[in-house]
Protein backbone atom coordinates (compact mmCIF):
# COMPACT_ATOMS: atom_id res chain seq x y z
CA UNK A 1 0.00 0.00 0.00
CA UNK A 2 1.17 3.45 -0.61
CA UNK A 3 2.54 5.57 2.63
CA UNK A 4 0.32 8.20 2.57
CA UNK A 5 -3.62 8.44 2.31
CA UNK A 6 -5.48 11.30 0.75
CA UNK A 7 -8.77 12.11 1.19
CA UNK A 8 -9.58 15.78 -0.82
CA UNK A 9 -13.06 16.50 -3.17
CA UNK A 10 -12.28 15.39 -6.68
CA UNK A 11 -14.49 18.58 -7.38
CA UNK A 12 -15.24 21.70 -5.51
CA UNK A 13 -17.39 25.12 -6.26
CA UNK A 14 -14.94 28.51 -6.20
CA UNK A 15 -15.46 29.96 -2.42
CA UNK A 16 -16.72 26.96 -0.96
CA UNK A 17 -14.71 25.62 1.89
CA UNK A 18 -12.94 21.95 1.73
CA UNK A 19 -11.86 19.46 3.96
CA UNK A 20 -8.59 17.72 2.83
CA UNK A 21 -7.23 14.82 5.23
CA UNK A 22 -3.76 13.31 5.36
CA UNK A 23 -2.34 10.38 6.91
CA UNK A 24 0.96 8.86 6.53
CA UNK A 25 2.75 5.81 8.22
CA UNK A 26 5.61 6.49 10.01
CA UNK A 27 7.08 5.26 13.96
CA UNK A 28 7.06 8.81 15.18
CA UNK A 29 10.22 7.22 17.84
CA UNK A 30 10.70 10.09 20.02
CA UNK A 31 14.30 9.95 21.05
CA UNK A 32 13.50 8.79 24.70
CA UNK A 33 12.99 5.63 24.72
CA UNK A 34 15.07 3.09 25.84
CA UNK A 35 15.27 -0.10 23.57
CA UNK A 36 15.62 -3.85 24.39
CA UNK A 37 19.68 -3.59 24.75
CA UNK A 38 19.13 -0.82 27.15
CA UNK A 39 20.31 2.59 24.66
CA UNK A 40 17.72 5.20 23.96
CA UNK A 41 16.31 4.35 20.55
CA UNK A 42 17.36 7.22 18.05
CA UNK A 43 14.91 9.64 17.72
CA UNK A 44 13.19 9.57 13.98
CA UNK A 45 9.94 11.90 13.34
CA UNK A 46 8.17 13.48 10.84
CA UNK A 47 9.21 17.27 11.14
CA UNK A 48 7.32 19.09 8.94
CA UNK A 49 4.17 18.55 6.56
CA UNK A 50 2.95 21.09 4.03
CA UNK A 51 0.19 21.43 1.52
CA UNK A 52 0.16 23.45 -2.01
CA UNK A 53 -2.19 24.29 -4.07
CA UNK A 54 -0.78 24.86 -7.50
CA UNK A 55 2.57 25.75 -5.48
CA UNK A 56 0.90 28.40 -3.43
CA UNK A 57 0.99 27.09 0.57
CA UNK A 58 -2.75 26.40 1.94
CA UNK A 59 -1.33 24.52 5.18
CA UNK A 60 1.78 23.68 6.57
CA UNK A 61 2.81 22.09 10.66
CA UNK A 62 5.59 21.51 12.29
CA UNK A 63 5.44 18.13 14.13
CA UNK A 64 7.48 16.97 17.81
CA UNK A 65 8.24 13.99 19.33
CA UNK A 66 4.95 13.97 21.87
CA UNK A 67 2.94 13.24 17.98
CA UNK A 68 1.87 9.35 17.97
CA UNK A 69 2.64 7.24 15.28
CA UNK A 70 1.24 7.50 11.74
CA UNK A 71 0.05 11.18 11.80
CA UNK A 72 -3.21 11.71 10.37
CA UNK A 73 -3.44 15.67 9.52
CA UNK A 74 -7.45 17.18 8.62
CA UNK A 75 -7.64 20.76 7.29
CA UNK A 76 -9.90 23.41 6.09
CA UNK A 77 -9.21 25.41 2.81
CA UNK A 78 -11.45 27.72 0.36
CA UNK A 79 -11.39 26.63 -2.98
CA UNK A 80 -9.26 28.92 -5.44
CA UNK A 81 -8.76 27.56 -8.61
CA UNK A 82 -8.33 23.96 -10.72
CA UNK A 83 -4.89 22.48 -10.63
CA UNK A 84 -2.72 20.09 -8.36
CA UNK A 85 -2.75 20.20 -4.38
CA UNK A 86 0.81 18.49 -3.24
CA UNK A 87 1.76 17.32 -0.19
CA UNK A 88 5.33 17.12 1.30
CA UNK A 89 6.21 15.30 4.61
CA UNK A 90 9.96 15.79 5.75
CA UNK A 91 11.72 14.96 8.57
CA UNK A 92 14.18 13.09 10.34
CA UNK A 93 16.68 10.19 8.27
CA UNK A 94 16.16 12.17 5.09
CA UNK A 95 12.73 11.30 5.66
CA UNK A 96 10.67 12.68 2.30
CA UNK A 97 7.32 11.33 1.04
CA UNK A 98 5.14 13.73 -1.54
CA UNK A 99 1.78 12.79 -2.77
CA UNK A 100 -0.33 14.91 -5.02
CA UNK A 101 -4.09 15.04 -5.65
CA UNK A 102 -5.90 16.61 -8.56
CA UNK A 103 -9.15 19.12 -8.23
CA UNK A 104 -11.18 20.36 -10.32
CA UNK A 105 -12.76 23.95 -8.85
CA UNK A 106 -15.97 25.07 -11.21
CA UNK B 1 -17.70 -0.81 80.75
CA UNK B 2 -21.15 0.18 80.17
CA UNK B 3 -20.48 1.92 76.38
CA UNK B 4 -18.10 -1.18 76.05
CA UNK B 5 -21.19 -3.15 76.28
CA UNK B 6 -23.50 -1.42 74.22
CA UNK B 7 -21.36 -0.58 71.46
CA UNK B 8 -20.43 -4.64 70.96
CA UNK B 9 -24.33 -5.47 70.14
CA UNK B 10 -24.61 -2.64 67.59
CA UNK B 11 -21.16 -3.84 65.82
CA UNK B 12 -22.69 -7.73 65.68
CA UNK B 13 -25.77 -6.52 64.33
CA UNK B 14 -23.74 -4.63 61.60
CA UNK B 15 -22.36 -7.99 61.11
CA UNK B 16 -25.60 -10.00 60.78
CA UNK B 17 -28.43 -7.71 59.09
CA UNK B 18 -26.41 -5.76 56.89
CA UNK B 19 -28.39 -4.91 53.88
CA UNK B 20 -26.54 -5.70 50.23
CA UNK B 21 -28.18 -4.45 47.07
CA UNK B 22 -26.51 -6.21 43.81
CA UNK B 23 -27.85 -4.34 40.68
CA UNK B 24 -27.30 -6.48 37.79
CA UNK B 25 -27.28 -10.13 37.16
CA UNK B 26 -24.66 -10.98 34.79
CA UNK B 27 -21.32 -12.69 35.85
CA UNK B 28 -19.98 -10.29 37.96
CA UNK B 29 -23.78 -9.35 39.95
CA UNK B 30 -24.82 -12.94 39.92
CA UNK B 31 -21.94 -14.43 41.46
CA UNK B 32 -20.93 -11.49 44.16
CA UNK B 33 -24.68 -11.82 45.25
CA UNK B 34 -24.58 -15.71 45.47
CA UNK B 35 -21.27 -15.79 47.32
CA UNK B 36 -22.09 -13.34 49.66
CA UNK B 37 -24.99 -15.70 50.76
CA UNK B 38 -22.70 -18.32 50.99
CA UNK B 39 -20.02 -17.02 53.19
CA UNK B 40 -22.73 -15.28 55.57
CA UNK B 41 -26.04 -16.71 55.33
CA UNK B 42 -27.44 -13.71 57.85
CA UNK B 43 -26.44 -11.05 55.07
CA UNK B 44 -29.43 -9.70 53.27
CA UNK B 45 -28.82 -10.01 49.95
CA UNK B 46 -30.61 -8.41 47.11
CA UNK B 47 -30.27 -8.72 43.56
CA UNK B 48 -31.27 -6.27 40.73
CA UNK B 49 -32.58 -7.42 37.09
CA UNK B 50 -34.79 -6.58 34.52
CA UNK B 51 -34.18 -9.52 32.54
CA UNK B 52 -35.97 -12.38 32.65
CA UNK B 53 -33.10 -14.48 30.37
CA UNK B 54 -29.63 -13.74 30.48
CA UNK B 55 -27.71 -14.02 26.91
CA UNK B 56 -23.77 -15.04 27.77
CA UNK B 57 -21.48 -13.58 25.24
CA UNK B 58 -18.92 -16.12 25.46
CA UNK B 59 -19.20 -18.56 22.54
CA UNK B 60 -22.05 -16.47 21.15
CA UNK B 61 -19.74 -15.74 17.83
CA UNK B 62 -20.20 -19.99 17.42
CA UNK B 63 -23.94 -19.07 16.96
CA UNK B 64 -23.09 -16.68 14.27
CA UNK B 65 -20.87 -19.08 12.94
CA UNK B 66 -23.59 -21.80 12.10
CA UNK B 67 -22.62 -24.06 14.59
CA UNK B 68 -24.56 -23.37 18.16
CA UNK B 69 -27.46 -22.62 19.12
CA UNK B 70 -28.84 -19.47 20.42
CA UNK B 71 -30.52 -21.30 23.31
CA UNK B 72 -27.02 -22.95 24.67
CA UNK B 73 -26.43 -19.26 25.66
CA UNK B 74 -29.19 -18.53 27.66
CA UNK B 75 -30.03 -18.77 31.34
CA UNK B 76 -32.45 -18.42 33.80
CA UNK B 77 -32.83 -16.52 37.71
CA UNK B 78 -34.74 -19.89 38.82
CA UNK B 79 -31.70 -21.30 40.98
CA UNK B 80 -30.43 -17.62 42.34
CA UNK B 81 -33.83 -17.48 43.87
CA UNK B 82 -33.76 -21.07 45.81
CA UNK B 83 -30.19 -19.68 47.25
CA UNK B 84 -32.51 -17.16 48.84
CA UNK B 85 -30.66 -14.14 47.56
CA UNK B 86 -34.37 -11.89 46.89
CA UNK B 87 -34.42 -10.91 43.50
CA UNK B 88 -36.03 -8.07 42.21
CA UNK B 89 -36.74 -8.35 38.17
CA UNK B 90 -36.63 -5.18 37.71
CA UNK B 91 -33.92 -2.63 36.71
CA UNK B 92 -32.45 0.06 38.81
CA UNK B 93 -33.10 3.68 37.86
CA UNK B 94 -31.10 6.37 40.56
CA UNK B 95 -29.20 5.64 43.22
CA UNK B 96 -28.95 8.24 45.94
CA UNK B 97 -24.97 7.86 47.52
CA UNK B 98 -25.87 9.34 50.46
CA UNK B 99 -29.38 8.50 51.28
CA UNK B 100 -27.57 5.38 50.76
CA UNK B 101 -30.63 4.19 48.47
CA UNK B 102 -31.15 2.63 45.15
CA UNK B 103 -34.61 3.44 43.39
CA UNK B 104 -36.42 0.48 41.37
CA UNK B 105 -38.17 0.38 38.31
CA UNK B 106 -41.58 0.43 39.90
CA UNK B 107 -40.92 3.34 42.72
CA UNK B 108 -39.71 1.13 45.25
CA UNK B 109 -36.96 2.29 47.28
CA UNK B 110 -34.10 -0.31 48.97
CA UNK B 111 -31.38 0.89 51.64
CA UNK B 112 -28.46 -0.48 51.48
CA UNK B 113 -25.11 -0.54 53.70
CA UNK B 114 -23.20 -1.61 51.01
CA UNK B 115 -23.86 -1.67 46.84
CA UNK B 116 -22.26 -3.55 44.13
CA UNK B 117 -22.74 -2.02 41.01
CA UNK B 118 -22.15 -4.75 37.91
CA UNK B 119 -24.59 -3.16 35.08
CA UNK B 120 -21.85 -3.68 32.41
CA UNK B 121 -21.68 -1.90 29.17
CA UNK B 122 -24.03 0.45 27.82
CA UNK B 123 -23.56 1.13 23.63
CA UNK B 124 -22.63 4.88 23.38
CA UNK B 125 -24.91 6.05 20.78
CA UNK B 126 -24.12 9.74 20.20
CA UNK B 127 -20.17 8.22 19.22
CA UNK B 128 -20.64 7.24 15.88
CA UNK B 129 -22.29 9.18 13.65
CA UNK B 130 -25.60 7.91 12.32
CA UNK B 131 -24.96 4.74 14.58
CA UNK B 132 -28.23 5.36 16.61
CA UNK B 133 -30.22 2.47 18.41
CA UNK B 134 -32.70 2.46 15.57
CA UNK B 135 -29.46 2.15 13.16
CA UNK B 136 -28.73 -0.95 14.71
CA UNK B 137 -31.89 -2.62 13.90
CA UNK B 138 -30.61 -2.72 10.47
CA UNK B 139 -26.67 -3.01 11.14
CA UNK B 140 -26.57 -4.95 14.07
CA UNK B 141 -24.13 -4.50 17.05
CA UNK B 142 -24.83 -7.93 18.26
CA UNK B 143 -22.79 -7.09 21.50
CA UNK B 144 -25.48 -6.65 23.93
CA UNK B 145 -28.66 -9.14 24.09
CA UNK B 146 -29.90 -11.90 22.81
CA UNK B 147 -31.89 -10.39 20.09
CA UNK B 148 -29.03 -8.72 18.52
CA UNK B 149 -27.17 -11.87 17.90
CA UNK B 150 -30.41 -13.78 16.22
CA UNK B 151 -30.66 -10.54 14.32
CA UNK B 152 -27.55 -10.77 12.89
CA UNK B 153 -27.14 -14.30 12.58
CA UNK B 154 -30.70 -14.09 10.06
CA UNK B 155 -28.98 -11.16 7.86
CA UNK B 156 -25.98 -13.58 7.44
CA UNK B 157 -28.15 -16.31 6.25
CA UNK B 158 -30.63 -14.58 3.94
CA UNK B 159 -27.12 -12.81 2.34
CA UNK B 160 -26.41 -13.52 -1.07
CA UNK B 161 -23.33 -15.68 -1.97
CA UNK B 162 -21.12 -13.13 -3.39
CA UNK B 163 -22.03 -10.24 -0.83
CA UNK B 164 -19.02 -8.36 1.42
CA UNK B 165 -20.29 -8.50 5.10
CA UNK B 166 -18.66 -5.37 6.71
CA UNK B 167 -17.13 -4.93 10.36
CA UNK B 168 -16.87 -1.69 12.39
CA UNK B 169 -14.83 -1.98 15.34
CA UNK B 170 -14.47 0.68 17.58
CA UNK B 171 -11.25 1.72 19.47
CA UNK B 172 -10.44 0.35 22.90
CA UNK B 173 -11.79 0.33 26.12
CA UNK B 174 -14.78 -2.07 24.66
CA UNK B 175 -15.59 -5.49 26.53
CA UNK B 176 -14.09 -8.06 25.50
CA UNK B 177 -11.22 -6.35 22.91
CA UNK B 178 -10.64 -9.71 21.27
CA UNK B 179 -14.31 -10.90 20.66
CA UNK B 180 -14.68 -8.89 17.50
CA UNK B 181 -11.54 -10.63 15.94
CA UNK B 182 -13.19 -13.94 16.98
CA UNK B 183 -16.02 -12.99 15.35
CA UNK B 184 -14.46 -12.17 11.85
CA UNK B 185 -13.18 -15.73 12.33
CA UNK B 186 -16.25 -17.43 13.02
CA UNK B 187 -18.36 -15.36 9.98
CA UNK B 188 -15.22 -16.29 7.89
CA UNK B 189 -15.92 -20.17 8.73
CA UNK B 190 -19.55 -19.73 7.95
CA UNK B 191 -18.85 -17.58 4.55
CA UNK B 192 -16.54 -20.34 3.58
CA UNK B 193 -18.71 -23.30 4.13
CA UNK B 194 -21.61 -21.49 2.49
CA UNK B 195 -20.86 -18.68 0.88
CA UNK B 196 -17.38 -19.24 -0.93
CA UNK B 197 -18.09 -16.14 -2.97
CA UNK B 198 -18.57 -13.35 -0.39
CA UNK B 199 -15.52 -11.24 1.57
CA UNK B 200 -15.55 -10.24 5.06
CA UNK B 201 -14.15 -6.60 5.67
CA UNK B 202 -12.73 -5.53 9.03
CA UNK B 203 -12.37 -1.80 8.84
CA UNK B 204 -10.67 -1.36 12.61
CA UNK B 205 -10.22 1.95 14.59
CA UNK B 206 -7.12 0.06 16.12
CA UNK B 207 -4.13 -1.20 14.63
CA UNK B 208 -2.87 -3.17 17.38
CA UNK B 209 -4.91 -6.05 19.14
CA UNK B 210 -4.43 -9.03 21.40
CA UNK B 211 -3.34 -12.21 19.92
CA UNK B 212 -3.16 -10.69 16.81
CA UNK B 213 -0.27 -12.66 15.47
CA UNK B 214 -2.38 -15.54 15.78
CA UNK B 215 -5.52 -14.42 14.64
CA UNK B 216 -3.42 -13.21 11.33
CA UNK B 217 -2.50 -16.54 11.12
CA UNK B 218 -6.01 -17.75 11.42
CA UNK B 219 -7.01 -15.69 8.71
CA UNK B 220 -4.38 -16.38 5.77
CA UNK B 221 -3.77 -19.93 6.73
CA UNK B 222 -7.73 -21.39 7.22
CA UNK B 223 -9.62 -17.99 5.29
CA UNK B 224 -6.84 -17.22 2.65
CA UNK B 225 -8.43 -14.47 0.21
CA UNK B 226 -11.66 -14.06 2.63
CA UNK B 227 -10.77 -11.61 5.58
CA UNK B 228 -9.70 -8.56 4.80
CA UNK B 229 -8.39 -5.95 7.47
CA UNK B 230 -8.08 -2.45 7.06
CA UNK B 231 -6.38 -0.77 10.30
CA UNK B 232 -6.40 2.48 11.68
CA UNK B 233 -3.14 3.20 9.75
CA UNK B 234 -4.53 2.49 6.76
CA UNK B 235 -7.49 4.76 6.99
CA UNK B 236 -9.54 1.93 8.82
CA UNK B 237 -11.39 4.20 11.77
CA UNK B 238 -15.15 4.14 10.78
CA UNK B 239 -16.16 8.08 11.24
CA UNK B 240 -19.45 7.57 10.53
CA UNK B 241 -22.12 5.03 9.12
CA UNK B 242 -25.44 4.97 7.09
CA UNK B 243 -28.10 2.29 7.39
CA UNK B 244 -30.06 3.57 4.25
CA UNK B 245 -27.57 2.82 1.74
CA UNK B 246 -25.55 0.39 3.87
CA UNK B 247 -22.67 1.91 3.54
CA UNK B 248 -19.99 2.44 5.99
CA UNK B 249 -17.67 5.26 5.45
CA UNK B 250 -14.15 5.82 6.88
CA UNK B 251 -11.88 8.86 6.81
CA UNK B 252 -10.84 8.15 3.35
CA UNK B 253 -13.51 5.21 1.62
CA UNK B 254 -16.94 4.78 1.60
CA UNK B 255 -18.01 0.84 1.35
CA UNK B 256 -20.87 -0.39 0.43
CA UNK B 257 -21.81 -4.04 2.25
CA UNK B 258 -24.50 -6.14 1.90
CA UNK B 259 -24.18 -7.09 6.05
CA UNK B 260 -22.96 -4.58 8.47
CA UNK B 261 -21.76 -5.37 12.03
CA UNK B 262 -20.82 -2.51 13.70
CA UNK B 263 -19.44 -2.44 17.22
CA UNK B 264 -19.47 1.21 18.69
CA UNK B 265 -17.92 2.93 21.64
CA UNK B 266 -19.15 1.81 24.89
CA UNK B 267 -18.98 2.57 28.58
CA UNK B 268 -20.20 1.91 31.63
CA UNK B 269 -24.19 0.94 31.99
CA UNK B 270 -25.74 3.92 33.14
CA UNK B 271 -26.83 3.42 36.22
CA UNK B 272 -22.63 4.02 37.19
CA UNK B 273 -23.54 7.74 36.04
CA UNK B 274 -26.54 7.95 38.23
CA UNK B 275 -24.49 6.52 41.23
CA UNK B 276 -21.82 9.00 40.76
CA UNK B 277 -19.20 5.99 39.99
CA UNK B 278 -18.69 7.00 36.68
CA UNK B 279 -15.75 9.49 36.04
CA UNK B 280 -15.12 11.68 32.68
CA UNK B 281 -14.03 8.34 30.50
CA UNK B 282 -17.80 7.24 31.23
CA UNK B 283 -15.85 4.36 33.01
CA UNK B 284 -15.93 3.58 36.96
CA UNK B 285 -12.18 3.24 38.44
CA UNK B 286 -12.15 0.96 42.15
CA UNK B 287 -9.58 0.11 44.11
CA UNK B 288 -8.21 -3.28 43.45
CA UNK B 289 -8.70 -5.31 46.46
CA UNK B 290 -12.61 -4.89 47.34
CA UNK B 291 -13.49 -3.13 43.78
CA UNK B 292 -14.93 -0.23 46.18
CA UNK B 293 -15.14 3.51 43.90
CA UNK B 294 -12.84 5.11 44.07
CA UNK B 295 -15.43 8.22 43.76
CA UNK B 296 -18.28 6.77 46.18
CA UNK B 297 -17.58 5.50 49.43
CA UNK B 298 -19.62 1.88 50.59
CA UNK B 299 -20.23 1.33 46.16
CA UNK B 300 -18.23 -1.61 44.95
CA UNK B 301 -18.33 -1.51 40.54
CA UNK B 302 -17.48 -5.27 38.81
CA UNK B 303 -17.01 -6.75 35.56
CA UNK B 304 -17.49 -4.48 32.13
CA UNK B 305 -18.03 -1.57 34.13
CA UNK B 306 -15.05 -0.65 35.51
CA UNK B 307 -11.67 0.28 33.43
CA UNK B 308 -8.71 -1.23 35.47
CA UNK B 309 -5.47 -0.73 32.98
CA UNK B 310 -4.37 -4.18 31.76
CA UNK B 311 -7.61 -6.04 32.71
CA UNK B 312 -9.56 -6.51 29.21
CA UNK B 313 -13.13 -6.62 30.02
CA UNK B 314 -14.46 -10.80 30.22
CA UNK B 315 -16.71 -12.77 32.04
CA UNK B 316 -13.86 -14.77 33.08
CA UNK B 317 -12.78 -11.84 35.07
CA UNK B 318 -16.00 -9.94 35.74
CA UNK B 319 -16.82 -13.79 37.75
CA UNK B 320 -13.54 -14.05 39.64
CA UNK B 321 -14.36 -9.86 40.71
CA UNK B 322 -18.00 -11.29 42.18
CA UNK B 323 -16.24 -13.53 44.11
CA UNK B 324 -13.04 -11.42 45.31
CA UNK B 325 -15.81 -8.35 46.28
CA UNK B 326 -17.82 -10.94 48.37
CA UNK B 327 -15.31 -12.43 50.11
CA UNK B 328 -14.00 -8.65 50.55
CA UNK B 329 -17.36 -6.85 51.65
CA UNK B 330 -17.91 -9.92 54.35
CA UNK B 331 -14.71 -9.30 55.68
CA UNK B 332 -15.49 -5.53 56.24
CA UNK B 333 -18.41 -5.75 57.84
CA UNK B 334 -16.53 -8.05 60.13
CA UNK B 335 -14.01 -5.06 61.08
CA UNK B 336 -11.58 -6.63 59.39
CA UNK B 337 -9.38 -5.88 56.30
CA UNK B 338 -10.00 -7.89 53.21
CA UNK B 339 -7.07 -9.82 51.91
CA UNK B 340 -5.02 -9.16 48.87
CA UNK B 341 -6.34 -11.65 46.22
CA UNK B 342 -4.78 -12.38 42.76
CA UNK B 343 -6.93 -12.47 39.82
CA UNK B 344 -6.69 -13.94 36.75
CA UNK B 345 -7.89 -13.59 33.33
CA UNK B 346 -8.33 -16.16 30.53
CA UNK B 347 -9.54 -15.11 27.23
CA UNK B 348 -10.27 -18.45 25.06
CA UNK B 349 -11.09 -17.41 21.42
CA UNK B 350 -12.75 -20.06 18.34
CA UNK B 351 -10.92 -19.33 15.07
CA UNK B 352 -13.13 -22.30 13.63
CA UNK B 353 -15.03 -24.84 14.90
CA UNK B 354 -13.39 -26.89 17.50
CA UNK B 355 -10.09 -24.96 17.48
CA UNK B 356 -9.58 -22.30 19.61
CA UNK B 357 -6.38 -19.89 20.78
CA UNK B 358 -5.87 -18.49 24.25
CA UNK B 359 -4.24 -16.21 26.79
CA UNK B 360 -4.22 -15.90 30.49
CA UNK B 361 -2.30 -13.35 32.61
CA UNK B 362 -2.28 -13.26 36.25
CA UNK B 363 -3.03 -9.89 38.55
CA UNK B 364 -1.99 -8.58 41.83
CA UNK B 365 -2.97 -5.43 43.69
CA UNK B 366 -0.02 -3.35 44.38
CA UNK B 367 0.37 -0.01 45.60
CA UNK B 368 -3.07 0.87 45.09
CA UNK B 369 -3.59 -0.90 41.50
CA UNK B 370 -4.31 -4.11 39.72
CA UNK B 371 -0.74 -5.14 38.44
CA UNK B 372 0.09 -7.92 35.59
CA UNK B 373 2.60 -10.26 36.90
CA UNK B 374 5.61 -9.90 34.79
CA UNK B 375 6.07 -12.92 33.08
CA UNK B 376 2.75 -14.18 34.27
CA UNK B 377 1.13 -13.90 30.95
CA UNK B 378 1.16 -17.66 29.13
CA UNK B 379 -0.39 -17.73 25.35
CA UNK B 380 -0.94 -20.11 22.43
CA UNK B 381 2.36 -20.60 20.54
CA UNK B 382 2.09 -19.55 16.85
CA UNK B 383 2.39 -22.51 14.71
CA UNK B 384 0.59 -25.00 17.40
CA UNK B 385 -0.24 -28.24 16.13
CA UNK B 386 -3.31 -28.56 15.52
CA UNK B 387 -4.27 -30.65 18.32
CA UNK B 388 -3.45 -28.07 20.80
CA UNK B 389 -6.18 -25.92 19.71
CA UNK B 390 -8.36 -29.00 19.94
CA UNK B 391 -7.36 -29.17 23.31
CA UNK B 392 -7.86 -25.61 24.08
CA UNK B 393 -11.11 -25.79 22.44
CA UNK B 394 -12.10 -28.90 24.90
CA UNK B 395 -10.65 -26.33 27.91
CA UNK B 396 -12.71 -23.68 26.26
CA UNK B 397 -16.13 -25.75 26.76
CA UNK B 398 -15.28 -26.97 30.17
CA UNK B 399 -14.60 -23.44 31.48
CA UNK B 400 -18.51 -22.34 29.98
CA UNK B 401 -19.98 -25.39 31.31
CA UNK B 402 -18.37 -25.06 34.98
CA UNK B 403 -18.79 -21.06 35.34
CA UNK B 404 -22.32 -20.88 33.88
CA UNK B 405 -23.08 -23.49 36.40
CA UNK B 406 -21.94 -21.75 39.12
CA UNK B 407 -23.12 -18.55 37.90
CA UNK B 408 -26.51 -19.55 37.19
CA UNK B 409 -27.52 -23.60 38.01
C1 LIG C 1 -18.89 -11.09 21.21
C2 LIG C 1 -18.40 -11.25 22.62
C3 LIG C 1 -17.66 -12.36 22.95
C4 LIG C 1 -17.20 -12.54 24.24
N1 LIG C 1 -16.47 -13.65 24.53
C5 LIG C 1 -15.98 -13.82 25.77
C6 LIG C 1 -15.21 -14.98 26.10
O1 LIG C 1 -14.97 -15.85 25.26
N2 LIG C 1 -14.73 -15.09 27.36
C7 LIG C 1 -14.97 -14.15 28.31
O2 LIG C 1 -14.51 -14.33 29.44
N3 LIG C 1 -15.71 -13.04 28.03
C8 LIG C 1 -16.22 -12.86 26.80
N4 LIG C 1 -16.97 -11.74 26.51
C9 LIG C 1 -17.11 -10.68 27.53
C10 LIG C 1 -18.21 -10.95 28.54
O3 LIG C 1 -19.43 -11.15 27.89
C11 LIG C 1 -18.33 -9.77 29.49
O4 LIG C 1 -17.05 -9.37 29.92
C12 LIG C 1 -19.16 -10.15 30.72
O5 LIG C 1 -20.47 -10.40 30.32
C13 LIG C 1 -19.11 -9.08 31.80
O6 LIG C 1 -19.91 -9.40 32.88
P1 LIG C 1 -20.64 -8.29 33.75
O7 LIG C 1 -21.28 -9.03 34.85
O8 LIG C 1 -19.72 -7.19 34.06
O9 LIG C 1 -21.72 -7.65 32.76
P2 LIG C 1 -22.90 -8.34 31.94
O10 LIG C 1 -22.66 -9.78 31.74
O11 LIG C 1 -23.10 -7.49 30.75
O12 LIG C 1 -24.17 -8.19 32.90
C14 LIG C 1 -24.70 -6.97 33.25
C15 LIG C 1 -26.13 -7.17 33.72
O13 LIG C 1 -26.59 -5.98 34.35
C16 LIG C 1 -27.93 -5.75 34.00
N5 LIG C 1 -28.21 -4.32 34.19
C17 LIG C 1 -27.73 -3.26 33.49
N6 LIG C 1 -28.24 -2.11 33.95
C18 LIG C 1 -29.04 -2.43 35.00
C19 LIG C 1 -29.86 -1.68 35.89
N7 LIG C 1 -29.95 -0.35 35.80
N8 LIG C 1 -30.56 -2.34 36.83
C20 LIG C 1 -30.49 -3.69 36.94
N9 LIG C 1 -29.73 -4.45 36.12
C21 LIG C 1 -29.02 -3.84 35.16
C22 LIG C 1 -28.01 -6.23 32.56
O14 LIG C 1 -29.35 -6.54 32.19
C23 LIG C 1 -27.11 -7.46 32.58
O15 LIG C 1 -27.82 -8.63 32.85
C24 LIG C 1 -17.48 -11.56 25.22
C25 LIG C 1 -18.23 -10.43 24.89
C26 LIG C 1 -18.70 -10.27 23.61
C27 LIG C 1 -19.50 -9.06 23.28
Amino acid sequence: MANALINAPKTAKRGDTIEIKALILHPMETGFRPGTNGRMIPRNIIEHFSARWNGEEIFAMTFSPAIAANPFVSFFTVAKESGKIDFLWTGDEDFRVTESVAITVT
Amino acid sequence: MATASTAAPALARAQTSARIVVVGGGFAGTLCARTLKKLDPKLSVTLVEPEKTFTAYPFSNDVLGGFRDLGQQQFGYDAVAKDSVALAQTAATAVDPAAKTVTLGDGTKLSYDKLVLAPGVDLNWTALPGYTEAASEKMPHAWKGGAQIALLRRQLEAMDDGGVVGMAVSANPTRCPPGAYERACLIAHYLKTKKPKSKLLLLDAKDQFSMQRLFEQAWTKLYPGLVERVPLSQGGNVTSVDPSTMTLVTDFESYKVAVANVIPPQKAAAIAASAGVADRTGWCTVEPVAFESTLQKDIHVLGDATLISGVSKSAFVAAEEGKVCAAAIVAKLAGKMPEESQLTNTCYSFVAPGQVIRTTSVFRADKGQLLEIPGSTDTTALDAEPSVQAHEADEAGRWFGTLTKEVFG
